[in-house]
């Protein structure tokens, strides 16, 4: 009797990948969906998915909800929790291809929904707050229903079946992002559950991870007295809300969050200069349920740009490239050749250093 | 030279090192053999005073300037030049105790012949300081006042 | 005269190997061997307590102790013990008293936890070749801080103190063991960079030098508490209780108040040292706040303070009402936890197993979002470096140790220690006794012990593919039960060998 993701926890090894352009300038999916291609034997077909930012231009203000539905009861439950705390303006079924080789497939809607102003008003939450405490209770509460994409002119694509064969059942050819992150999954276990693919996401986060973190459980302790509900049980999930809370919550920047996930060694901290020293102390003392051990590699996407982490010891590959105004991210060098042939410049990953782009035409959402 | 010194704060008065003491000098070297089957039964060259509430180990001084070498009318007694270590040469002592009676410590004990420390003979550590099991006694240079 | 009580143990003495040396009766401060008219070794069974200090001094290895077989009828239920207590009973009109942790057979449940190693999908990391970190930092700290345009902290952060391992030497009064005991606890601290506790008291002079390595203890009699006292100390515990005796104050005997525990305690010499069940100015929680801050403020600030407590039904409870007044660490002992003298019945009934307390308090302060703001050191009986894992696992930020200090430094358990004759020089004050105890070597030992368990509590951090007790800290997934019912795993909030 296979339990799915939330039931029971899942370790997974994968292929990464991610494309973006710092100006901001828009390309349709082709490419990403070329260079996870390539990395076909990282995966079993079990989970593929994508994220892309910049694909909703004429709805930037709007919060897309992607949602997957079991059955119709799920989806009217839904609509009407929607309705109460938002108004929609545009929402209908997400263009799809038919492929023989995605089967099952859930019913899958999105919205582009704005927050009512009177419920906004009387939740005294800032909109972001206010959107991420609605998706976590549909997730949580409403039973056949799974919000995997919340974030404004931004959406996630996911389903079971390889990326690239996803990629086609979502017809990513036919959007356009400045932002593209992929993900081939390879898990130890088969549930066949749609939402269980990556990336991961809340509000406009999203992650796309390889690896498994065996401080999963002290992360999502940690994380869960701040009131994040770990439902997925995946180590994707308590990552994206480790940032959640260290960016959005406590205001830190994001650089210095990701070096708060893979702190410096106490040794290394010894070594440091008196005020260097005392700052890495003092943070590794608060945020010692973030730290995050095990093998990791992450590509974390938002509104803002993209960041690349390993893990302190290198434990998985991340090979990153620039050429140009372009950065480009993957599991293996390849998988960047076959899109960019000649980077000016191509670098692997050191264990704990992020690799960041930020979009140089930030968009005022 | 080293010397074995005793710490009295850190004597537990077991008596132990005469114990080790005989069986180092006995013929078997075993504790067992040494006490009960051995004749004659080796003697202790380390002798423990007092009682629980204070105790003391103590033996030879090896003196720089030994009384008992002066003292002894065959030579048995010598000072080695080099190791310093002052023994009885078994072959010449002819037990006439007069050594017994000018040592200032009353380090020499009577018996067939007179007995008294011989450091082990220059071993690494004498048996009494290895097998302490409060580690009063010390091997170390130097004076007292260690 | 009708004898209602045997010897408990038999003096097996092999006359093949036996040297009459003697040593056992000079030894043996019960007066156990007597050496004879003639030389031979005789004993008195009924006073010995099987200390094992002859044992281990024979020089022969003649000696051995043995149970003294005289057999009531069988009886599950009026066992051969609960008889003779009730004669000792009836003689003396007393109640019990005993030494050290409860030895009764309840379940141990870390004998019943299992870890997990990481394998293929995960690498374990090899503590040979990659840092291990087990340093831990223990104080109150905020959820989040504040930064200037500089990128420092601008948010005030309290007081934390760096332990190199995540272990410390519990609470043992000056008084209940002896100062050569307590300095070669000190100096151990010192050689580990941990901490060693005053116990209640009192701090001797002797071990000014160790400060650096002390947390200062600050319990109902209040022995010795005056403000170099509190000022020396680098962590202030307050000890509301103790597992061996929750509900009750200490008892020392006036027979172990010699000129050198008075002078430390503050109290008349040969006076019995009656600690009051309750801090008689803590009667409720905002009591215990207003204490904490009288500490806070007496020593500006710049220390930790922690509140100890004995493990009970709503530690829960308490634990998060002690977080709440203010208090930087919280200990829990459990109810295995050692004492130099406690009433028998209270030590082996009152209390619960420190593990499903430790699960509770943990998951209780994180349902309520504060467990981040504090430490968490648990006691009760922490026998080997597995036991310390899996607290952390469970959710510990460190743990106390004293009974497995005392059996590296000779204690055998014979579990007389209120009688003021250890054998060992540890839970005595007789000075013939305490000599015994040399604190160059005891120190080495206890140092010894605690190196042995840090290096293997590296190599299960690496087989789970963690290389820093951070990550290890509350991290259940890390165990699963083995022979627990449903509503045991529950509280422990782990899943079944096998899940």
């Amino acid at each position: 009797m296979l339990k799915k993701e939330g039931e029971i926890r899942i370790p997974a090894g994968c292929a990464i990948s991610g494309i973006m352009n710092r100006k901001g300038i828009r390309f349709s999916g082709v490419d990403i969906i070329t260079s996870i291609a390539l990395m076909h034997d990282r995966s079993n077909g079990l989970g593929g998915g994508f994220a892309a930012y910049g694909i909703y231009p004429s709805h930037k203000e709007f919060y897309a909800f992607h949602i997957f539905y079991d059955a119709k009861e799920s989806k009217e439950k839904t609509e009407e929790f929607l309705n109460e705390h938002y108004d929609i303006d545009l929402a209908g079924k997400i263009p799809t291809r038919k492929m023989s080789i995605i089967k099952d497939a859930p019913i899958i809607w999105r919205y582009f929904a704005k927050p009512k102003e009177s419920t906004l008003i009387e939740s005294a939450l800032p909109e972001d707050e206010y959107t991420a405490r609605c998706v976590i209770s549909i997730n949580s509460n409403i039973k056949g229903a799974y919000v995997f994409s919340s974030g404004k002119n931004m959406g996630a694509f996911k389903a079971v079946g390889y990326p690239e064969d996803v990629g086609e059942f979502y017809r990513l050819d036919e959007y356009k992002a400045h932002l593209w992150t992929a993900h081939g999954r390879f898990p130890t276990n088969t549930p066949g559950w749609w939402g269980g693919a990556h990336p991961f996401t809340l509000l406009d986060w999203s992650i796309v991870h390889n690896g498994e973190i065996s401080s999963y459980d002290a992360n999502r302790r940690y994380v869960e007295m701040y009131g994040y509900q770990c439902s997925l049980q995946t180590d994707t999930e308590v990552i994206t809300y480790l940032f959640d809370l260290l960016v959005r919550k406590h205001k830190i920047n994001l650089e210095l969050a990701a070096r708060i996930l893979t702190a410096p060694s106490w040794d290394e901290i010894d070594a440091m200069d008196p005020e260097k020293k005392e700052l890495f102390t003092n943070l590794r003392r608060i945020y010692s349920g973030a730290l995050i051990n095990g093998p990791f590699s992450i590509i974390l996407g938002s509104n803002k740009g993209v960041l690349a982490l390993n893990d302190r010891l290198k434990l998985r590959a991340l090979v990153a490239a620039t050429d140009g105004d372009n950065l480009y991210l993957a599991s293996e060098e390849a998988a960047i050749k076959v899109i960019c042939r000649n980077p000016e410049k191509i670098w692997y990953v050191e264990g704990g250093k992020p690799v960041v782009m930020n979009l140089e035409v930030p968009d005022k959402c | 030279m080293k010397r074995v010194y005793a710490v009295e704060k850190l004597c537990l008065n077991c008596k132990l090192c005469e114990v080790y003491c005989k069986t180092a000098h006995s013929k078997s070297k075993n504790v067992i053999k040494a006490y009960k089957y051995e004749t004659p039964v080796p003697e202790s060259r380390i002798f423990v005073e007092g009682d629980n509430t204070a105790s003391l180990a103590f033996s030879c001084r090896h003196c720089e300037h030994p009384a008992c070498v002066e003292a002894c009318i065959t030579g048995a007694m010598v000072k080695d030049p080099e190791t310093g270590i002052v023994t009885n040469v078994k072959e010449r002592c002819i037990g006439c105790m007069t050594c017994l009676l000018v040592c200032p410590y009353g380090a020499i004990r009577p018996g067939h012949i007179a007995y008294k420390c011989d450091l082990c003979q220059g071993e690494t550590t004498p048996a009494c300081v290895a097998n302490c099991p409060n580690h009063a006694l010390v091997y170390i240079e130097g004076g007292s006042e260690k | 005269m009708l004898e209602y009580l045997m010897p408990e143990y038999k003096v097996i003495r092999d006359k093949d190997r036996c040297i009459e040396c003697g040593a056992c009766a000079r030894q043996c401060s019960n007066e156990v061997h007597k050496i004879e008219e003639d030389g031979s070794l005789s004993a008195d069974e009924v006073k010995c307590v099987n200390c094992q200090r002859c044992v281990c001094l024979c020089p022969t290895r003649a000696i051995s102790i043995q149970k003294y077989e005289n057999n009531f009828r069988e009886n599950a239920n009026w066992t051969d013990q609960s008889m003779k207590e009730i004669f000792k009973q009836a003689a003396t009109g007393g109640i019990l008293l005993s030494a050290m942790g409860n030895p009764q057979p309840y379940p141990i449940y870390w004998d019943k936890m299992l870890l997990n190693a990481s394998q293929v999908t995960n690498p374990s990391i090899d503590p040979l070749r990659e840092p291990m970190e087990t340093r831990t930092i223990l104080g109150r700290k905020p959820d989040s801080v504040e930064f200037d345009e500089n990128g420092r902290i601008t948010t005030e952060i309290p007081p934390g103190v760096t332990i190199d391992v995540p272990i410390m030497f519990s609470a043992m009064s000056f008084g209940s063991i002896s100062l050569n005991a307590q300095k070669s606890l000190a100096m151990a601290a010192k050689e580990l960079n941990t901490f060693y506790n005053t116990g209640e008291g009192g701090m001797h002079q002797d071990l000014f030098p160790y400060a650096d390595h002390s947390i200062v203890q600050v319990a109902s009699g209040r022995f010795g508490v005056h403000k170099e006292y509190l000022e020396r100390g680098q962590i202030i515990e307050i000890k509301i209780g103790q597992g061996a005796k929750p509900g009750i104050g200490g008892h020392l005997p006036g027979e172990k108040v010699n000129s050198e525990v008075s002078k430390t305690r503050m109290i008349p010499e040969g006076s019995d040292a009656i600690s009051p069940a309750p801090h008689h100015d803590i009667y409720s929680i905002e009591d215990l706040r207003q204490l904490i801050y009288s500490l806070k403020e007496a020593t500006g600030y710049k220390k930790p303070v922690a509140v100890k407590i004995a493990a009970v039904h709503n530690s829960a409870a308490i634990a998060s009402g002690i977080v709440r007044a203010g208090a930087d660490i919280v200990v829990m002992d459990g109810y295995r936890g050692g004492s130099g003298a406690t009433p028998t019945r209270i030590r082996d009934n009152v209390g619960i197993p420190i593990e499903l307390a430790l699960a509770a308090v943990d998951q209780r302060l994180r349902d309520e979002g504060i467990r981040n703001q504090i430490s968490l050191v648990i006691a009760g009986s922490i026998r080997n470096s597995a036991d310390i894992v899996k607290a952390i696992a469970l959710g510990a930020d460190a743990v106390y140790v004293a009974s497995a200090a005392l059996i590296a430094m000779g204690c055998h358990m014979c579990r007389t220690c209120n009688t003021g004759k250890c054998n060992w020089g540890i839970a005595t004050q007789r000075d013939d006794l305490v000599k015994r105890l040399n604190p160059e070597i005891m120190s080495k030992r206890v140092v010894n012990l605690i190196h042995a368990w840090d290096h293997e509590i590296q190599e299960m951090l690496g087989g789970m593919g963690i290389n820093s007790i951070d990550s290890l800290r509350g991290n259940r997934l890390m165990l699963r039960g083995i022979g627990l019912s449903e509503k045991e795993l529950e509280i422990l909030g782990i899943k079944h060998a096998g899940e």
